[in-house]
């Protein structure tokens, strides 16, 4: 598939999404756009997300295959690497949640360079996607927490301080909120090396580009409708705490960039259970980091252990007797 | 044979920037040099494996059966419902690139479809278009595509230059092993009678006479007292070599390699010398098999089933000689089969004792379901309480580096052991740069049944980032070997040092250990030992014509 068919694809995906709910809006399906996708799109959320685990869970572990990344864990006057080659269930846990919260592994990453003349291979440490990565998924993270507040009645404690964090620079009015910027900056970012790193534009799909021009969609449109282009907040939440509460309800005179930002973030939710945004709860499952390097010391047990034809040592000694007797070597059978 | 080209040559193909031409568009030229052949009739109808015939993989006809399109989509569906790994690793994949330039293949090569990312890929668009909804109706725009003759020679293609070494898992946010991968595609490859011969051979070959290189009984006999003889003349000694003993404290199991050809031989020798030692010292009692007579398992790279039924042979065996614990020699990818695989398949051993060192009497607690041990944690135990005698200065002509094998690295986390032995028994130590070893170490370029002849170009562009690593510390200390503990480093190495770094040799570790050791004679002054193990005069004898060889 070529970079031009991948990206564009994507590109005017997004696009004509945008394009059909401004048509809706403009045909008052503020219901539909504004009801009953978000709640179809939840719907298909958990129970797509719920499906693909418990389809993943069914398939058995056979083998315990951790990649050990440290020592393990032999004699007892050799040091072991407690988080690199767990011993433990415990320590494989902590291992996982490095993973998922510090992104250990992507921290590792180096970059190659061949020097022609001598040959000469470097390797220096890259961290560029690593810093992209987590800036991404943790501004994501605090923006997502910060919409609670829309969905909560009293709005909690938590979310009122995340918001003063978040707003801590204190910049026009309404208060600049950090994390939508740094979002925004980030998942732009993660398309700029897409595109311009070759490798990584030779392998990438439209699947890849997709969620990446959603979720800059859905930033941009947030950012639109917090300082630019404001919508009616106070009928956005009553829209907002009508879904949660189950008596769905739209008020009159939400803007139509409402309308886009809250179908792209259907189009996201519903897309989730399909794609490669799975990643967030594959990590978890990982038979390579989730499971301890014990497997000498306790037995681990493969479901499905096939009985296989064996050639065995009475087989083995008829066929070479004589030789064997002939050359000194004990045998069973005289 | 393939011509290789030389090495500043080969240097300047190498290109990290992809063609234009879009990855599902090309298709691989089968260039000789690049593959290995194809496995004889012969040595799939030992194993009872399905297509038998002779495989040409440079023919147009691969001579599939008919239905070869559905055998490859329900075995493909069978694993996905076996294998949590498959299906998740076909699932998650975000293709962040982090992985692109952490294959060796692809770092000496540039060929992008040897991109970890890329070469899962191939796979991964077939089970998009034949397992996913999305692939299924959307086709190609999901990133899918049909399953076509073309496609299935290209899979295997680049199946079979992969060595399984598992360096990009350690790089993969999800820890996503192409290692997995691979082995899940060889198995399809497998149903279709698809292996490659030097994998396929020593699998047959194991399965009948218990080595993979098909060495009979008193082959193996005759082999071991040659070596035993060379060894008297340098030390000496005479070494016992039982075989197939009753009731010895351990059964010791070696990679075929180890006795088969130089270097390994050496440490097969160092080995002897180890034991012979602890026999006429302590009262340890030890036995080899002639039926299970390799510690290695070809089986690993061709499908599980191969492989359980190649490992069964260490348990029965040692059921049979009513021996306490299993003692193992030094191989990479047998080591990842005992530690990962064997106690799952064939165990439990409760016929066995928990492994103990009764000269030590330190238990291998870690050990003790499977009941096998490293003979480096062996060795590094004894060495710990003292139990060996050891004169350092016979390395002294070595300046050594220590290589991590893949599948002792990243399959066990098998670092320190070998490297306290090393130091126990070597002046001169020095450590290959930072990126190159340990869990991030570079696979020779051979293993996993990929080191034939016929394969030289894949090999020496796979073995480039390790060679390369050499070659620095050989020009910034004067390493001049490189230790190791793995058979088929031993057999690569030779040739990939030869091509692009010929001052520097390979051995094993208990070469440099059976040089250290001071045998009962030397330690009265009755004897001097003035060679090393291979012949070469130690420092101090260099004048001496004529040394015991």
């Amino acid at each position: 598939m070529s970079f031009n068919f991948s990206f564009y694809f994507a590109l005017f995906t997004v696009v004509g999404l945008i394009a059909v709910v401004l048509i809706g809006v403009g045909a008052h399906l503020q219901f539909l756009f504004g009801v009953v996708i978000p709640y179809l799109a939840v719907l298909i959320f958990f129970v797509g997300l719920l499906y693909r685990v418990v389809k993943w869970a069914r398939s058995p572990v056979p083998f315990r295959i951790p990649t050990t990344c440290g020592q393990q864990k032999s004699l007892p006057w050799i040091k072991y690497n407690k988080l690199e080659s767990p011993f433990t269930n415990f320590w494989a846990a902590v291992r996982v949640a490095l993973e998922v919260l510090c992104f250990r592994s992507l921290f590792r990453n180096t970059k190659v360079v061949l020097t022609k003349g001598g040959p000469k291979l470097s390797y220096f440490s890259d961290k560029w996607l690593w810093l992209g990565a987590i800036v991404f998924h943790y501004s994501f993270l605090v923006v997502l927490l910060r919409h609670l507040r829309f969905f909560t009645q009293p709005v909690p404690s938590f979310v009122q301080l995340l918001e003063k964090v978040d707003g801590f620079f204190e910049i026009g009015v309404p208060g600049l909120f950090v994390s939508g910027v740094v979002l925004f900056v980030a998942v732009t970012y993660l398309l700029l090396r897409r595109i311009t790193i070759p490798q990584l534009r030779y392998i990438s799909l439209p699947a890849d580009y997709f969620p990446l021009f959603t979720i800059m969609a859905i930033a941009f449109t947030g950012i639109l409708m917090r300082y630019f282009f404001k919508v009616d907040i106070v009928a956005v939440k009553k829209l907002t705490l009508s879904l949660v509460t189950f008596h769905p309800e739209v008020p009159e005179g939400i803007g139509g960039l409402f309308y886009v930002h809250i179908f792209l973030v259907s189009v996201l939710f519903a897309y989730f259970p399909f794609s490669k945004l799975m990643h967030m709860a594959g990590v978890f499952l990982s038979p390579t980091r989730n499971l301890p390097n014990n497997s000498r010391a306790a037995r681990h047990i493969n479901p499905w252990n096939p009985v296989v034809k064996v050639h065995t040592y009475e087989e083995y000694e008829d066929e070479f007797r004589e030789k064997m007797k002939a050359a000194g070597i004990p045998v069973e059978k005289e | 044979m393939a011509k290789l080209p030389k090495p500043d040559e080969l240097v300047k193909s190498i290109d990290y920037t992809p063609p234009e031409k879009p990855w599902m568009e090309t298709k691989p030229e089968f260039i000789p040099g690049t593959y290995g052949y194809g496995v004889k009739a012969k040595n799939l109808k030992i194993l009872g494996f399905p297509n038998q015939r002779d495989f040409y993989p440079s023919d147009e006809d691969w001579q599939l059966p008919e239905n070869w399109k559905e055998i490859f989509l329900e075995g493909m569906e069978d694993r996905l419902n076996r294998f949590r790994s498959f299906r998740l690793f076909m699932d998650i994949c975000v293709r962040c690139g982090a992985c692109a330039d952490k294959c060796h293949y692809f770092i000496g090569g540039g060929d992008p479809k040897n991109m970890p990312v890329l070469r899962a890929e191939l796979l991964r668009s077939i089970y998009r278009r034949y397992f996913t909804a999305s692939g299924k109706i959307l086709g190609k725009v999901a990133g899918a595509r049909d399953l076509t003759y073309d496609v299935f020679k290209e899979l295997w293609y680049y199946l079979y230059q992969c060595s399984e070494c598992r360096r990009c898992s350690v790089f993969c946010p999800y820890g996503i092993d192409t290692c997995e991968i691979t082995m899940m595609g060889r198995e399809l490859m497998n149903l279709l009678g698809c292996n490659v011969n030097w994998a396929g051979e020593p699998v047959a070959n194991c399965y009948r006479t218990g080595n993979h290189l098909g060495i009979e009984p008193q082959g193996i006999k005759s082999i071991f007292e040659f070596l035993r003889d060379e060894l008297e003349d340098i030390t000496g000694v005479h070494v016992d070599l039982p075989f197939n003993q009753k009731g010895a404290d351990v059964l010791f199991i070696v990679p075929s390699g180890s006795y088969f050809a130089d270097p390994g031989t050496y440490t097969m020798e160092g080995e002897f010398l180890l034991l012979h030692y602890l026999k006429e010292k302590y009262g340890f009692t030890y036995t080899f098999s002639t039926y299970a007579s390799e510690g290695g398992n070809f089986g690993l790279f061709t499908s599980n089933e191969a492989m359980k039924r190649l490992n069964a042979k260490m348990y029965a065996e040692a059921k049979r000689l009513g021996v306490k614990w299993i003692l193992g020699g030094e191989c990479g990818h047998m080591w990842r089969v005992i530690h990962q695989y064997m106690a799952t398949m064939n165990g439990p051993a409760d016929f066995l004792e928990v492994p103990r060192n009764p000269i030590t009497g330190t238990v291998f607690e870690h050990a003790k379901e499977t009941k096998m041990v490293h003979i480096c944690e062996f060795t590094a135990d004894l060495i710990r309480h003292g139990k060996l005698p050891l004169d350092k200065s016979r390395n002294d002509h070595w300046v050594v580096t220590y290589h991590d094998s893949c599948n002792p690295s990243r399959g066990m986390g098998f670092f320190e052991e070998p490297r306290y032995v090393i130091k126990s028994v070597c002046n001169n130590f020095y450590e290959m740069p930072e990126n190159t070893i340990r869990e991030k170490t570079f696979c020779c370029g051979s293993g996993a049944g990929l080191g034939s002849d016929e394969n030289i170009i894949t090999r020496m562009r796979g073995g480039l980032p390790r060679a390369n690593a050499v070659k620095y510390v050989h020009e910034k200390y004067g390493v001049n070997i490189l230790a190791c503990i793995c058979a088929i480093d031993r057999a690569s190495f030779p040739p990939l040092f030869e091509y692009w770094v010929p001052e520097v040799d390979c051995c094993g570790i208990h070469e440099l250990v059976g040089n250290a050791l001071v045998l009962p004679d030397e330690e009265r002054g009755v004897r001097k030992r003035k060679t090393d193990l291979r012949g070469n005069p130690l420092k101090g004898f260099e004048d001496e014509e004529g040394t015991e060889e």
